[in-house]
């Protein structure tokens, strides 16, 4: 799966930098496939409602009557028809580069199974909704459409007589059949919609709605698509004839000369494989990944900073077990825990600064302890030497932090930026460790746990607890949102941080690593 | 506040999106079958006779069976398979024997199946043995037809109305 993943990411995080290039951080489409995608919904929700005030059911009404709304009201129901198709088009290829990218960040396995299973139906549904509206019209795209679907269905030997059947010659259809695909189309994308509820419950503050700027972009877009090219019927059906020539809509039709022209056994085999492995990804090969989160009751008063910071709903504040004069305590669900540490990170007793007493937060993740981490800053700063020394801090998501390694550059790896409680930057600087702090992550917006770089960028703007203190020095500090291809630019920014720094001079701090630290003072930092 | 520059990089990847959505939705065109040809697509369900007659239980017999399941005659359920042929200019273009459906082979049997052939005159044969009969047909129809490119020539079959219809 690695060999796939790969390419697909650099894809990707190639669009990704290239649309930065023009977009804001947090109007790139790239990050805002899912947002998109419920755009286009509603979008497709909105024109259709108002589509079918003037829909007919009927053998002969509906073709009619999708016609009166292109020609007849061109200015109004003709956009809406457009809209409809245009935006449920959208949906599909937001919807499928959604799944691609999300296959290639590898955001599918081990406790997010569950968000890229429910996405699965959700996939078939829009499909089927969007196949039976192509029916409603009638034209000979929907003669095609109706024919090779019901083929299709009637190799399954559930039916009593061939549906296709219904499509034989004119005087075998019967305007009923129109009333069954209005109700599927309608019932269908609700069922849809049941789904994507379903499909978030796994997430905290899923990003449903896109920026304004981009949902104005990207609706103008459509509304400008509609009025230059309008969605157009391919003429009456006629059941007489074979619509001979069409133009199939590769967004849902895309597979359509493939059921009509391979053997049923190969295409219902070949589906049935397609959706087992596509139910089975997330277990192939299942994630190897960190233990979860753990409370230390002891170190905890029940704060509820880290249920605030969780991306996935991991953390539930639960009534006090130990008795402790405190409002609550914190739980960790182990199924919803993706082990990223932003919890860890938010903890107001995971300081550096703590040394009469062990370094325990009280939510702390077992494989990569905020212990673990302050002494690999001791060693760093042990290590590192020169006029200008700084200590890096970096996701580990990007896989380009442990390059930037130097005679004068320390490296420090996180699960995630926002593991980093603030306290630990102050521990560098007014320890001397480094003369300079870079935090390296993921590229704008585009954070791997979702949350990190904004709870990163909050708190040190001193917008959200654990804030970084007013007394170190901002411009001994640099941060750097650029990604896994952002390598050279990391390691140029370094060394543009090493020359500021160097004016600067160095530290006229000294070292308190070792040096005790009392509780009261530990609990302020 | 950005510069002209980025907004006219936004409105390009517009433009790029929204050419790439209309383009797709319905272009290239697909050709489902030649130009100069038409099709055929022979489809019915017709159920067979029965494979045995209906035999009336003697007296003696009906003294055997328990007194609920008594009565006069013992009909067989199985039905016959259909055969069906189907000849275009003299040659065969679908021969089957099509059996009846239902686990006991006593519902209708089925065929829905689709044939291209150029477009033009020709002469369409239609043969159907539903009987208990070992040769020949029960029906058959034929049909000169001169077939328009792309036209779909339905055929039926009803014996309620007399056979085959060509529709």
């Amino acid at each position: 799966m690695g060999l796939l993943r790969r390419p697909l990411r650099t894809v990707f995080d190639a669009s990704e930098r290239i649309l930065a290039l023009t977009f804001p951080a947090n109007w790139n489409p790239i990050l805002n496939l899912g947002a998109l995608g419920f755009f286009f919904y509603w979008i497709v929700t909105v024109s259709g409602i108002y589509i079918y005030i003037f829909f007919d059911t009927g053998v002969t009404q509906a073709f009619a009557s999708v016609e009166y709304m292109t020609k007849g009201q061109w200015y109004a129901a003709g956009i809406m028809r457009s809209m409809h198709r245009y935006a449920s088009d959208g949906l599909v290829a937001v919807m499928l580069l959604h799944v691609l990218r999300e296959f290639s960040l590898d955001r599918y396995r081990g406790v997010r199974w569950f968000s890229w299973v429910t996405g699965i139906p959700v996939l078939l549904f829009i499909y089927i909704a969007g196949i039976s509206g192509y029916w409603l019209v009638w034209d000979k795209l929907a003669q095609y459409v109706a024919i090779v679907s019901t083929e299709w269905l009637d190799h399954l030997p559930f039916f009593g007589q061939p549906i296709a059947r219904n499509f034989l010659s004119p005087d075998t259809l019967e305007s009923r059949f129109f009333t069954l695909m209005i109700f599927m189309h309608i019932a269908v994308p609700l069922i849809a919609l049941i789904g994507l509820w379903l499909h978030l419950q796994r997430v905290t503050k899923p990003r449903i709605n896109p920026p304004m700027g981009l949902a104005i972009g990207a609706g103008l877009s459509l509304l400008v698509l509609s009025a230059m090219l309008p969605a157009r019927s391919q003429g009456a059906a006629n059941l007489a004839q074979v619509p001979g020539s069409i133009g199939l809509d590769w967004f849902y039709l895309g597979a359509y000369p493939l059921l009509e022209t391979l053997p049923g056994q190969v295409t219902w085999s070949t589906a049935m494989a397609f959706l087992i492995i596509m139910g089975g990804i997330p277990w192939l090969p299942p994630m190897k990944r960190q233990r979860p989160a753990v409370v230390d009751l002891a170190n905890c008063n029940g704060c509820t900073r880290c249920r605030n910071d969780c991306p996935y709903n991991a953390i539930s504040m639960q009534a006090r077990s130990d008795h402790r004069p405190f409002e609550g305590e914190a739980v960790v669900d182990p199924s919803l825990c993706v082990a990223c540490g932003i919890c860890a990170g938010s903890c107001p007793t995971s300081t550096p600064f703590r040394r009469m007493s062990e370094l325990t937060p009280g939510i702390d993740l077992p494989d990569h302890p905020i212990a673990a981490i302050r002494a690999e800053v001791d060693a760093e700063g042990a290590r590192i030497t020169g006029a200008a020394r700084i200590m890096v801090f970096g996701c580990i998501n990007t896989g380009i932090i442990v390059d930037s390694r130097a005679a004068n550059v320390g490296v420090v790896s996180l699960n995630c930026t926002g593991q980093l409680p603030p306290s630990f930057i102050d521990y560098v600087i007014s320890g001397s460790l480094a003369d300079g702090v870079v935090i390296a992550g993921c590229s704008d917006n585009s954070c791997y746990n979702r949350f990190g770089l904004s709870w990163t960028k909050d708190r040190l703007a001193g917008l959200r607890d654990p804030h970084l203190r007013g007394r170190v020095p901002r411009e001994r500090l640099t941060v750097v949102w650029m990604g896994r291809l952002g390598g050279t630019a990391l390691r140029r920014e370094i060394a543009m941080f090493a020359g500021r720094l160097a004016v600067l001079g160095p530290l006229k701090t000294k070292s308190h690593v070792g040096r005790a630290m009392d509780p009261v003072e530990s609990a302020n930092v | 506040m950005f510069s002209w520059v980025r907004y006219a990089g936004q409105a390009l990847f517009y433009a790029i999106f929204a050419a790439a959505i209309g383009g797709f939705a319905s272009w290239p065109a697909y050709h489902q079958v030649p130009e100069n040809a038409a099709q055929i697509k022979l489809s019915f369900n017709h159920g067979g006779a029965r494979l045995e007659d209906c035999h009336k239980l003697t007296s003696e017999e009906l003294s055997k069976l328990p007194t609920n399941k008594r009565k006069p005659s013992n009909c067989s359920r199985e039905r016959q398979p259909i055969v069906i042929q189907l000849m275009i200019d003299g040659t065969p273009l679908y021969e089957a024997i099509l059996k009846p459906s239902g686990l006991s082979g006593d519902g209708q049997a089925q065929t829905y199946k689709k044939f291209i052939v150029p477009a033009g005159k020709h002469v369409i044969l239609a043969r159907l043995r539903d009987s208990r009969r070992t040769e020949g047909f029960d029906y058959e129809s034929s049909l000169e037809a001169d077939l328009a490119a792309w036209q779909n020539l339905a055929i039926d079959f009803k014996a309620e109305q007399g056979g085959f219809l060509f529709r």
